[in-house]
Parts: C-alpha cells; sequence; structure tokens
C-alpha cells in the first residue's frame, strides 16, 4: 500500500481540530486543579449535564437557543457554587482517594439525572452554522469542528491571558501555590475555591454545547472526560498551555490511529492509543511536557 | 452480655493481636457460622441464597480493593480489569484443559496477580492522582486486549461457557449447591486477610498508606510492599472473576468494566476504608442496594412511573443513590458503615452504665 498524503493530511486536520476541542474539556479540569488541588472526575458529566440542560429546555420547552444557553449557565454557576460550598469545602486536606470518590459519586448523580430529568433519547443542538463540510485545497473539515476549534482558541488564549495577568487570576495561581501564605497575603481562598469551580462550570457549558452539536446530546457524551486524562498528564496537569499541547497530541495521535491501526486489528483503537501513550508518558515525564515536578517533603 | 470486656486483662503483645482477643467473638463468630452453613440453606429460599450468593462473591472483591485501597493507600480505579483477568484464565484452563475448580480458582487469581503487579509498577514512581489515572488506563487497555484477542475471549462476542464446578463427581448447579461453593471461599478470604494485616505485611502495607517516606526509613522496602499490595488485591480481584464465572456460567469482559470497578471503590467507601468488616458492610449493603431499589420502584414507584419506563429509571436512580451515597459518606461518614457499627457497639460496651 502506497503512503497516500491526502489521506494522511486529512487525518492530521481533523485531529488538530478534534484534539482542541479536547482542550476545551480539558482546560476545566486544570482550572479546577491549579487553584484548588482537587481532582475533577466528573469534567465530562459536566458537560453532559449542561448539553442535556440546553438540548431540553429547547426540545421540550421550545425555548431559543439563547435563552437556553442563559438558563443554563445561570443554572452551572448555581450548581457549583453550592457544590463547591456542600461538597468540596469539606474536603479540603483530606487524602487525594476522597476527592476522587467524591467527584466520581458526583459524575454518578449526573449519569442518573440527566436521562432521569428529561429522558434518554439522543437530542442534537443546532447551533446556528452551515452543515456543508468546507474544502478547502487538500483539506476537508466540518464548520462545527473549525468553530469548536475557534472557541477553543479563543478562550484557552482567554484563560491563558486571565491566568498570567489578571488580579483574579494571579491570585487564583497564588492560592494553587500555597493556602496559608495567601492567606496571610490577604487573598480570600474560600471565595477563589468557589470561583474555580464556578469558571470549571461555564467551560463545561461550552464544551458541552460544541461537542453536543457534533456528536448529539446523550449520556454517551460523558465519555469525554475520559478523554481529558491523557490530555493533561501529556500536557502538565497546571498548565495552560500544556492543555492545548496535550490535546493537539491526543487528537491527532487518535485520528492517526483510527486511519492506520484500525483496519487491521478490527477497531476501537481510538479510545485506547492515548492512554497508551499516556502510560508512556507517566513512566517518562510523569508531571508532563509543561507541568512542573512536584517536590516532596515529609 | 454487655460486661463481656470485664475481668480479661490482656498481658502480652500476642494476646493483644490475638484473632479473638475476648471469648465473646469466638461465640460470636461460631453462631455467625452456624446461622450461615446450617440455618441459611435450610430456610432459605432459592431467591434469597442467590442474593447471598452474589453478596458472597462481593465481599471477596472488596478485601482485595480494601488491602490495596483502605490498608496501603494505592487507589486502583482497575480493580474489575483484574477480576476479567482471572475469569478469562478460569475459563480457559475449564474449557479447554478440563481442569478442576480448585486449580482454575488459584489460577485465575496468580495471572490477576501478575498482570495487578505489572500495573502496579507505575505506582514506584507516581501516587495519588496519577496511579488512580494509570490504573484507569489499565483498566481500558485490558478491555481492549481482552476484546480483540480471540485467543484469549473466545471469539464469539468475546465470551466463554463456562462448566459448572464439580465436587467429588457432583455437579454444583442450583442456587443452594453455589452457596456451599462460595461461601467457603468467602469465610477462607475473610480469614486469610485478618491475619494478613496484622502480620509484617499488613502492617508495612499500613506503614506505607500513613507517611511512605517515613516507612522507607524506617526500613521497609516501600517498592517492594507496594507492588506486593497491587498482586495481593489483584489476587482477590482474580478469585472474585472467578467465582463471578462459575456462578453466572459465562466468561465475558462486559461484566468487568468499569462501573463495576467504581462499584467496589464504592463499597470500600462505604463500608469504611481500612477495615475488614467494613469491606464486608459495603460489599453487602452495594449489592442490596439495587434490589432495594427494585423493589421499593416495583411496590411503590409503579404509581408515579410507567411501566414501560420502569426499568430505566430502576437504573437511574441506582445511579443517583450510589453517587449521593458516596458522597453522603465521605462528607459526613469519612469512616463508613463500619464507624456507625463501632458506635453502637461502643454504646453498648458498658451499657448501662455509659460514663
Amino acid at each position: 500500500m502506497e503512503f497516500e498524503w491526502q489521506f494522511f493530511i486529512e487525518l492530521i486536520t481533523n485531529g488538530l481540530l478534534t484534539g482542541l476541542m479536547y482542550s476545551l474539556v480539558a482546560v476545566g479540569f486544570v482550572l479546577i486543579y491549579k487553584s484548588t488541588d482537587a481532582i475533577n472526575f466528573a469534567q465530562g458529566e459536566f458537560c453532559m449535564i449542561a448539553a442535556i440542560f440546553i438540548a431540553s429546555f429547547i426540545y421540550l420547552y421550545g425555548f431559543p437557543l439563547w435563552v437556553s444557553i442563559l438558563t443554563v449557565l445561570v443554572l452551572m454557576v448555581v450548581f457549583n457554587w453550592g457544590l463547591e460550598r456542600v461538597v468540596l469545602r469539606p474536603m479540603i486536606g483530606r487524602p487525594v482517594v476522597s476527592i476522587i470518590m467524591a467527584t466520581i459519586g458526583l459524575a454518578l448523580i449526573f449519569r442518573g439525572l440527566g436521562p432521569l430529568l428529561f429522558g434518554a433519547e439522543t437530542r442534537p443542538i443546532e447551533l446556528p452554522i452551515p452543515n456543508e463540510p468546507i474544502i478547502w485545497g487538500p483539506l476537508f473539515m466540518t464548520p462545527i469542528d473549525l468553530l469548536g476549534a475557534v472557541i477553543s482558541i479563543l478562550f484557552l488564549a482567554g484563560f491563558g491571558w486571565f491566568f498570567l495577568k489578571s488580579r483574579i487570576g494571579v491570585a487564583m495561581r497564588a492560592v494553587a501555590d500555597s493556602h496559608q501564605v495567601s492567606m496571610a497575603m490577604g487573598i480570600n481562598v474560600e471565595r477563589y475555591f468557589a470561583f474555580a469551580w464556578v469558571l470549571a462550570g461555564v467551560v463545561a457549558l461550552l464544551g458541552g454545547l460544541v461537542w453536543g452539536n457534533a456528536i448529539g446530546v446523550d449520556t454517551q457524551l460523558a465519555q469525554l472526560g475520559l478523554k481529558v486524562f491523557p490530555v493533561v498528564i501529556l500536557g502538565g496537569l497546571d498548565s495552560i498551555i500544556g492543555v492545548v499541547v496535550g490535546g493537539l497530541i491526543v487528537g491527532i495521535v487518535e485520528a492517526l490511529a483510527a486511519g492506520y491501526l484500525d483496519p487491521f486489528v478490527g477497531g476501537g483503537t481510538k479510545d485506547f492509543t492515548p492512554y497508551v501513550l499516556m502510560i508512556l508518558a507517566l513512566m517518562i515525564r510523569p508531571y508532563g511536557i509543561f507541568g512542573k515536578p512536584i517536590i516532596e517533603r515529609i | 452480655m454487655f460486661y463481656r470486656e470485664s475481668g480479661f486483662y490482656k498481658t502480652t503483645y500476642q494476646a493483644d493481636m490475638a484473632l479473638f482477643p475476648l471469648p465473646t467473638g469466638k461465640v460470636a463468630v461460631a453462631s455467625f457460622a452456624i446461622l450461615f452453613f446450617l440455618i441459611c440453606p435450610l430456610v432459605l429460599s432459592e431467591y434469597y441464597l442467590s442474593i447471598i450468593n452474589i453478596a458472597a462473591i462481593a465481599v471477596v472483591g472488596a478485601l482485595g480493593l480494601n488491602i490495596l485501597l483502605g490498608y496501603t493507600g494505592q487507589i486502583s480505579i482497575g480493580h474489575a480489569a483484574f477480576m476479567s483477568v482471572g475469569a478469562y484464565t478460569a475459563a480457559n484452563l475449564a474449557v479447554h484443559f478440563q481442569m478442576p475448580f480448585w486449580i482454575t480458582l488459584p489460577a485465575g487469581g496468580l495471572m490477576a496477580a501478575a498482570i495487578g503487579a505489572i500495573v502496579g509498577m507505575p505506582s514506584l514512581r507516581v501516587k495519588g492522582l496519577y496511579l488512580a489515572i494509570a490504573t484507569l488506563a489499565a483498566q481500558f487497555i485490558i478491555e481492549w486486549v481482552l476484546n480483540h484477542t480471540p485467543a484469549i475471549s473466545g471469539g464469539v462476542q468475546a465470551s466463554i461457557e463456562m462448566p459448572r464446578p464439580v465436587i467429588f463427581g457432583k455437579t454444583l448447579a442450583t442456587q443452594a449447591e453455589l452457596y456451599f461453593f462460595i461461601l467457603p471461599i468467602t469465610a477462607l478470604a475473610i480469614v486469610a486477610t485478618m491475619n494478613l494485616v496484622r502480620s509484617r505485611i499488613g502492617r508495612a502495607f499500613i506503614a506505607i498508606r500513613d507517611q511512605d517516606i517515613a516507612a522507607e526509613i524506617i526500613g521497609i522496602n516501600v517498592y517492594r510492599y507496594k507492588l506486593l499490595a497491587f498482586a495481593i488485591s489483584s489476587f482477590y480481584a482474580g478469585v472474585t472473576g472467578v467465582m463471578y464465572t462459575y456462578y453466572f456460567g459465562i466468561a465475558n469482559y462486559e461484566a468487568f468494566q468499569l462501573p463495576i470497578s467504581i462499584d467496589y471503590l464504592a463499597m470500600c467507601i462505604i463500608g469504611g476504608l481500612g477495615s475488614i468488616l467494613g469491606s464486608i458492610f459495603g460489599a453487602v449493603f452495594v449489592t442490596l442496594l439495587p434490589i432495594a431499589i427494585r423493589v421499593f420502584m416495583e411496590t411503590v414507584g409503579v404509581y408515579f412511573v410507567d411501566g414501560v419506563y420502569l426499568a430505566q429509571v430502576i437504573a437511574q436512580m441506582r445511579l443517583i443513590l450510589f453517587g449521593g451515597l458516596i458522597i453522603f459518606f465521605l462528607v459526613v461518614e469519612p469512616e463508613g458503615l463500619n464507624k456507625l457499627w463501632q458506635n453502637i457497639r461502643n454504646y453498648f460496651r458498658v451499657w448501662p452504665f455509659s460514663y
């Protein structure tokens, strides 16, 4: 079989675009980890529940798109604020296992709640964009992938600026570094914890919107959460730029595996190659490409 | 009955570490043994015996995970994958080599232990979150390999039909017969765990959990014991997988996917981390919960939900209650059901003079 450049380039572009959309989901995870040291296993479920609410408001109650987006935005903000207050705050200082389990519990609740409230069928979210694929020279792209990638780039750049320059972002980095020192410097640590969770909820809404448009809205959307881990481990847990690079790597690897390996082993490599890559990364450089090494003291 | 501790003084460490520090313990264990081995099979119907069977199998798996999670402090989100390793090993041995259960059972366990030790290798370098994700990766990779290797998984839908276990020429097929196959193994697993955690190995595990750097300084080979913890925990998981396979008569990777791993994590959290009684409580509780929800929905819920959706709603209710309980226990009672039992016991220990 001779090498087909056309096919290869298609895989790479699709991989890059999908990868950027993964970054959008993963950035919520990094946001929380960066500022509260908590690990959120429910990021995929956050996206899912936001998308399910939006789609259901549109199809069951006939809301216009932007009204339902705004309603869900308010709901997510209120819910995540309450969540931090009731569940996550008592967990501060507890072992990692406890926090992981708490977010897994949350994920289970979401998986049950979404279909229980609105039914389990798949619904589309129609964003006002064309459906015809864009063909541009050898490149072949769907508008939603492109839009998702653009939204991802804008927001990732925004978050980069936010963490580096803005007052709130700097405070959040300080909180992530050391709770005690930030408290001594007059930063209201608890407020920034709540803020991080709220922000993660907003990002999840965006992720849910983009992915919901791309693949349809049902509980399957929560599988996105599983893609987050290779992305953040590869890129580094506490780095925004790492999320972008990690997302791109995972996107490309997935696309190449699906294109070149699937015909030989009978499918399914898409879900599993990023994890193999991640295991290798854990062996060689556990803190990721852009993450900072952890130094442990007794 | 309530003054049971009066008059018993421990003068040696051996007495303090004994399996039964008090004579009441022996009485209690003996009465439980009589209850479960004599009275239950005589009194209970097939349906209730099947519930006990499933709970008893889950107890073994929960004990295994608790050794890793509760005693050694290493998280694993791939527990169910090790069960599938055990299950397929046993199924292949039983089908292709006509091995009896007393070979397939330990063989499944050992195979799972070997794989578990390999999966545990990242724990040499990483811990906490990273280990959680590495074991999550192991779950997916093992699942994928089993699903895509017909040589292991039998080809058709990746499932192998398992013959029923045979003891002394008698094939065990009914629930009551399987009951006497499963319960002794569970009892053995409980006793083995009790002995393990009070031995040198168990103490090393606990030292690693509490502070691994300090444990290394007092001379514990942290890496070896971490791998050992993974191997032992996976051995239990493998045995659990073999028991499931014999019980259901089929080995299929779909019975051992990520949600099952989470079920077992929930058993440890709800029951109580680092406690044998807690593992038992947790396993029984998590096994009974869906049954209780189903009974509740079929009696009360039918007035609110259409019959068509009932099965769906039950599944969703189970997820919600399950997640809610995990969070509830983590926030309100991190030591789980075991702590509640301790509280009750401590109250009656000095009853009626509680001051």
